[in-house]
């Protein structure tokens, strides 16, 4: 039953990822990678981290995907033109992926892992969240502290960057 | 079924699909949502080992990448909207001046 969702959810990730990369209009990647983002929260329930999967949803799909639908429609970039999509690097570009590729699936099937995986599966964490929490603001409250001010410094930092200049703003807002 | 192999190998499927989109494509825009299937896929292996390795650091760092990636977003859109607003363009090969 599990591996029929696991299937389902796997499937649609990666259709939507494909479509993500290849289709010419940005919003329409947008709602592609929107896709994407709701089956790995539904991956994460399979997982049982349902905090995950609210994190996800909350912040993928609610905050970013928003702000990325928002900065498209903002710019009016429009459809790129058929074959100007790809690169002049792409030569070059796809061995590298096919490399990457055989590698990657080399050390799945070959790698050992230092710890004991259980391949039963586990029981559900109970109170999950009330446990991921304690965990964040008692044995990682220093990253905790780290990230919050990340977070400070990307919020100031991205409305600076995008502040006009006050004597330019007329000169900028004409052409 | 479902072993540590199916989600391990389901989060390389999307890596590279990522890393597909971020050296092929030209629209800055669709590089960032690339990044952002890269990002996601790293977050799955970290909860799958999370799970099988039954120990709760894995989700504590999916948690923590999420909050980078959604600071790496807000300031990359930042720099694409400043950018734009100078060069009125939003393909990567004709954004070249630091080219040696």
């Amino acid at each position: 039953m599990e591996q029929i969702f696991f299937y389902l959810f796997s499937v649609v990730t990666v259709a939507s990822a494909i479509g993500v990369i290849t289709t010419r209009n940005p919003v329409h990647s947008a709602i592609f990678l929107i896709t994407c983002l709701l089956q790995v929260a539904a991956l994460y329930i399979l997982l049982r981290a349902p905090f995950l999967a609210a994190v996800q949803v909350f912040i993928y799909v609610g905050a970013v995907m928003v702000l990325f639908l928002f900065v498209v429609m903002v710019l009016d970039i429009g459809k790129e033109r058929f074959k100007e999509h790809l690169h002049g690097q792409s030569i070059v570009a796809i061995p590298i992926l096919i490399v990457l590729l055989g590698v990657t699936s080399y050390l799945l099937f070959n790698a050992k892992l230092p710890a004991p995986v259980r391949d039963d599966a586990p029981a559900p964490l109970v109170k999950h969240t009330e446990v991921l929490g304690k965990l964040l603001y008692t044995k990682y409250i220093f990253p905790f502290e780290v990230v919050s001010v990340l977070l400070l410094v990307a919020l100031i930092g991205a409305i600076v960057l995008v502040m006009k200049k006050k004597d330019k703003g007329e000169q900028e807002s004409s052409d | 079924m479902l072993t540590l192999n199916h989600f391990l190998t389901l989060s390389f499927i999307l890596f590279s699909i990522g890393v597909a989109g971020v050296l092929l494509r030209r629209n800055i825009l669709i590089v960032l949502m690339s990044l952002e299937l890269v990002f996601n896929a790293v977050n799955i292996s970290f909860a799958a080992f999370a799970y099988y390795l039954q120990s709760l650091t894995g989700l504590v760092v999916v948690i923590f990448s999420i909050t980078i990636a959604a600071a790496e977003v807000a300031v990359g859109l930042a720099i694409l909207v400043v950018v734009y607003r100078r060069r009125k363009t939003v393909y990567v090969d004709d954004l070249n001046e630091m080219r040696g």
